[in-house]
């Protein structure tokens, strides 16, 4: 009886979904599914190799704290970045005294209550805080953008496919829109307010190209030259610490676990084979067979038709 | 319980005894996992993920529990909780990235398990139950690994909560009441995620509980065997301690070792970069899909897109909900007498297409939806129903099996029976 049932409740559920096969099929076939300008101009993200990356990696503080310079004085002007409190800048080489300047000078205040009239005001960062955001709520943010809201950053690079590498992509990526695109695409063209770029997914972008000239931001002397091209990696370098703060610690103490339960494992084995030697010797004997034993058991392996 | 040469426990201290007469938990120990249970001696390492899904339940309970001191529950706060407990808590980084990773982990184990009593007919009589009570774990795994997946409160976690618990919708009539139900409200919202934390604490305790009747009812007959024959004399046995406990020993430590690697090399891997972005109820992602266990019925559920009868949706969502429940009639299905694949030639062939089936609604499932992805989907959804109900009666009818061993030690001793004699006793000279 439950044989009958399932017979007919598998003709039924393996039907439809052949029946949904070849529907498809037939639709598929009298009208193509039309390409889109997505498909054929979406390019992934270019090669970035950073020191971060693999299980070794750790951060260039160097290059970390230019990409922090970057994002000061070029992208906190309108993205905020909530998670990372000015105290974590200790982790990238910047002394009490430094983070506590930074927190001081930060161009945007931290919201706070007049004392004295329990009026809405403002005040200084302190290490503490962390860093304030340019804008004081959704609202004023897409007021400023042009109805666009600019992402926080504290986890750009965990938030998106190709991580840093995308960041760099995008930032290095804006170009004017191939003519041959609106010529195959023409309700493609991209709209007055946003910026052709293909590494985007709907490859028209919101933000404006913010690193725009070589020298935008002046490096500290001993750093490489703040071309386009350095400062969107250093700026991607950053964000991936911002994202990955613990990225370090988590390669230290992964090379530290693997190695005790290798360890463990090789003794866990080890005693394993001790144990079961009494069990297996009839089957696998160790050390050298005398001639007769060891044509019994090829033989008898052979008739088992199992690898012994 | 199961054989009459099990090795009873005999106390071997004054204090031993005088707990054993009268609390005797040592004993129900040692008959269970110890000395006292005798394992079939031919088990494969197929048979060490049973042991291994205790353990990943053991990591998700304990790393669950000291994640849940510092996760707050709120719409508004759990996403910063989450992101508190990777900058701020000492080791945080290291306990969410575990408890991620261990949930994968601990379905990589658990579809092994599954697949390896698929293959060795573990489900047939005498272990019905342990297979019916093994799918009901599962099922309670699917249920607290989404709602785990909720609680971060990201892009990934909202959405998936929306078109899960959409599923019920397509039920007409009852369906709606039922997901407003029970999300607490018409989208997911702070009384979704209360409930969902709640529950998402509480049913790991449940599928302890139904191990613990999972290993009981196995316990009963004994543990099948690569060969499918039954345990007929000592000497077809090991006592599971120390012999079970030292293999499954070291490679518990081999998959730890292969976490680890996961864990602290690559924990973002296996999930998605959606979720790293806050819940958003007025932006939808642009690819909804949800964590990779679950790719293979999400598959099937989008795979029905021709209304036959009934709502293209309807069929989706009973499809998906039943490619789980047809699972539970297996013991009826495969009338074979023969358990083990091995001796069944053609059983054998249908069960390697069946992995690829899977393999291929896996990958349907975490792609993209493009025509080709979909009739992908929509062959190896008919293929994967086919295969349970309607190949698996037939070949169990119609074929014939090899010639199965006499019994487990001739299979594992090739013959050399006067080496057979059981552990502990006095092997003849060579």
């Amino acid at each position: 009886m439950v044989r009958i049932l399932g017979f007919l409740v598998g003709l039924v559920f393996a039907g439809v979904a052949v029946i949904s096969f070849f529907v498809n099929l037939v639709g598929n076939i009298q009208s193509p599914p039309e390409a889109t300008a997505e498909e054929e101009y979406h390019v992934h993200p270019k090669a970035l190799h950073l020191q971060s990356d693999g299980p070794f990696g750790s951060f260039d503080r160097q290059q970390v704290q230019r990409g922090f310079q970057i994002y000061k004085e070029v992208c906190s002007a309108c993205h905020s970045m909530k998670l990372v409190a000015f105290r974590d800048l200790h982790e990238l080489g910047y002394s009490e005294a430094e983070v506590k300047a930074i927190a001081n000078q930060w161009a945007t205040e931290v919201p706070s209550v007049n004392p004295d009239t329990g009026e809405p005001a403002t005040r200084k960062a302190t290490p503490a805080d962390h860093f304030p955001a340019p804008y004081a709520n959704e609202t004023a943010a897409r007021a400023a953008n042009n109805n666009a809201l600019p992402p926080d950053l504290s986890l750009m690079t965990k938030a998106r496919h190709g991580g840093a590498a995308y960041v760099y992509s995008i930032l290095t990526g804006y170009r004017n829109q191939p003519t041959e695109l609106v010529k195959k695409f023409p309700g493609a063209k991209t709209p007055q307010g946003l910026h052709y770029n293909p590494y985007f997914a709907n490859l028209n972008i919101a933000m404006p190209q913010p690193l725009v000239s070589d020298g935008q931001v002046t490096y500290a002397e001993g750093n490489p030259k703040p071309t386009v091209d350095q400062m969107a990696k250093d700026v991607s370098a950053f964000l991936v610490w911002t994202a990955e703060p613990k990225l370090e610690n988590r390669h230290h103490y992964g090379w530290a676990v693997l190695l005790f339960l290798l360890v463990g494992t090789v003794l866990g084995y080890l005693s394993y084979q001790n144990i079961w030697a009494e069990a297996k010797r009839k089957v696998a004997p160790v050390g050298p067979l005398d001639p007769v034993n060891k044509a019994k058991r090829t033989r008898a392996t052979k008739k088992a038709g199992v690898a012994g | 319980m199961s054989f009459a040469w099990a090795k009873p426990y005999e106390p071997k201290t004054g204090l031993g005894r005088w707990f054993d007469e009268r609390l005797p938990l040592p004993r129900l120990v040692y008959g269970a996992i110890g000395g006292g249970y005798p394992v079939p001696r031919n088990l494969n390492y197929w048979w060490n993920f049973g042991v291994a899904a205790g353990i990943f339940l053991t990591v998700q309970i304990v790393t669950g529990i000291v994640l849940a001191m510092h996760y707050y529950a709120s719409a508004d706060g759990a996403f910063n909780s989450i992101e508190h407990i990777m900058r701020d808590v000492n080791a945080g980084w290291w306990l969410r990235y575990a408890h991620m990773n261990g949930a994968s982990f601990f379905f990589i184990v658990v579809y092994v398990h599954i697949f390896r009593g698929l293959f060795y007919g573990s489900y047939k009589a005498p272990r019905e139950l342990v297979w019916m009570l093994g799918l009901v774990i599962y099922l309670l795994m699917m249920a607290t690994a989404f709602m785990g997946y909720v609680l971060p409160w990201g892009q990934m976690s909202y959405w998936g909560a929306q078109v899960i618990t959409g599923f019920f919708s397509a039920f007409p009539v009852v369906g709606e009441p039922i997901r407003v139900w029970l999300l607490g409200g018409y989208a997911p919202d702070q009384a979704a995620l209360t409930r969902f934390f709640s529950l998402h604490y509480l049913l790991p305790f449940v599928i302890a509980a139904v191990t613990v009747l999972h290993i009981w009812a196995l316990h009963i007959p004994g543990s099948n065997n690569p060969t499918g024959v039954d345990v007929k004399t000592e000497k077809d046995t090991l006592p599971f301690h120390p012999f079970y406990t030292a293999k499954d020993g070291w490679f518990a430590g081999a998959l730890l070792f292969a976490y680890c690697v996961l864990t602290f090399f690559a924990p973002n891997y296996l999930g998605h970069p959606d979720n790293y972005i806050p819940a958003n109820p007025l932006a939808t992602p642009a690819h909804i899909v949800p964590e990779w266990y679950f790719w293979p019925f999400y598959a099937i559920l989008r795979s029905f897109t021709v209304d036959v009868i009934i709502p293209a949706k309807l069929w989706g969502v009973t499809a998906m909900f039943g490619s789980i429940l047809l699972l539970f009639f297996l013991p009826w299905l495969d009338k074979s007498p023969v358990r083990s694949g091995s001796y069944r030639p053609v059983f054998k062939r249908f069960f390697g297409l069946l992995i690829l089936d899977v393999l291929v609604l896996g990958y349907v499932g975490g792609a993209p939806i493009t025509p080709l992805n979909i009739a992908l989907g929509q062959l190896a959804t008919a293929y994967y129903f086919a295969h349970f109900l309607i190949i698996l009666p037939l070949v169990s009818k119609f074929e014939t099996p090899l010639p199965l061993p006499s019994s487990i030690s001739e299979s594992v001793l090739h013959g050399e029976k006067a080496e057979a004699a059981p552990i502990g006793q006095t092997k003849p000279a060579n």
